[in-house]
């Protein structure tokens, strides 16, 4: 970068969160150590534990029914806190592919999988993923057969969604662990699938 | 909390309103019909809550199916394709 070290002032939106976050701490509504806690906390959170979630679902039958009935209870018995929030978890099958937006803002399951990417939180994901699903998703290099119905969930409100997707074939007898490494962040947004690499 | 006036299967137009304010239910699914997938429970409503009131009582909140070729006349996918929306029981109306 050429002007790197270079002064620049703030933008509009920098100098209100410093003037927020200063106030805020001024009138001892919160300190510095929690502001900081919660930021080390919010990037700590990746996508890794989405995978979890996934991979227990492909090996535990049983925990599957759960996290399709109720995924806030279901994360809750691995250990994964979901505060304040309903998650719903939707099944991609031989015959349906699920995929997630939010076309006013930006809801994503952050407790999951993080911070979302910033095609996430694009005019252009949000406006064509409702319009034409298919055609963004063979941009994502996934083109899936119109015999498969897609399932486009629409977070408007108070609902978080994860899709579960299908385990590949030939990973037949994998640990949760070496199964949670071919789960991505993109495959729990429905804007991939998970393979199995080549034997 | 306000009751439950629809379940699973229930048939449901949204209201083809446009008040001012903070809305969740989008622009382009007002006016259509679709099949309730689930109740997910009652939650403030967001609308109030955006004026720094309570919200209360909550309002029952499902998430409503929509065939994508009603919702887009010139959908381009397959016709069983569909649109999954969270909305707010005070925006629909027994279809």
């Amino acid at each position: 970068m050429k002007d790197q070290g270079k002064y620049r002032p703030l933008s509009y939106y920098q100098l209100m969160e410093v003037t927020l976050r200063e106030l805020l701490v001024e009138k001892g509504l919160l300190t510095e150590e929690e502001l900081r806690r919660e930021v080390a906390e919010m990037t700590a959170r990746t996508p890794e534990r989405g995978a979890r979630v996934v991979s227990r679902a492909w090996v535990d039958p049983s925990f599957k029914k759960n996290l399709l009935q109720d995924g806030t209870k279901a994360c809750e018995q691995l250990g994964l806190e979901i505060p304040a929030l309903k998650l719903v978890v939707v099944e991609n099958t031989p015959q349906v592919h699920n995929a997630i937006v939010c076309t006013l803002c930006s809801c994503y399951p952050r407790v999951l999988l993080g911070l979302p990417p910033e095609w996430y939180k694009s005019r252009n994901y949000r406006s064509r993923m409702v319009r034409e699903p298919r055609a963004v998703l063979a941009e994502f290099g996934l083109n899936v057969d119109q015999g498969i119905q897609i399932r486009v969930h629409d977070s408007t409100a108070d609902m978080r969604y994860l899709v579960l997707p299908m385990r590949p074939a030939g990973t037949e007898g994998w640990s949760e662990e070496r199964l949670a490494a071919l789960v991505s962040r993109d495959c729990m947004i429905g804007v991939a699938v998970p393979r199995a690499p080549r034997p | 909390m306000v009751p439950a006036r629809f379940k699973a299967g229930d048939r449901v137009k949204v209201l083809k309103a446009f008040p001012i304010g903070h809305i969740r239910t989008p622009f382009y699914i007002r006016g259509q019909v679709g099949e309730v997938e689930r109740l997910c429970g009652a939650f403030p409503n967001p609308e109030e809550l955006a004026q720094m009131r309570d919200g209360l009582p909550a309002q029952p909140l499902y998430r409503v199916r929509f065939l994508q070729r009603e919702v887009w006349p010139d959908y381009q996918g397959s016709p069983r394709d569909v649109v999954e929306i969270e909305i707010f029981q005070h925006w629909l109306e027994a279809a």
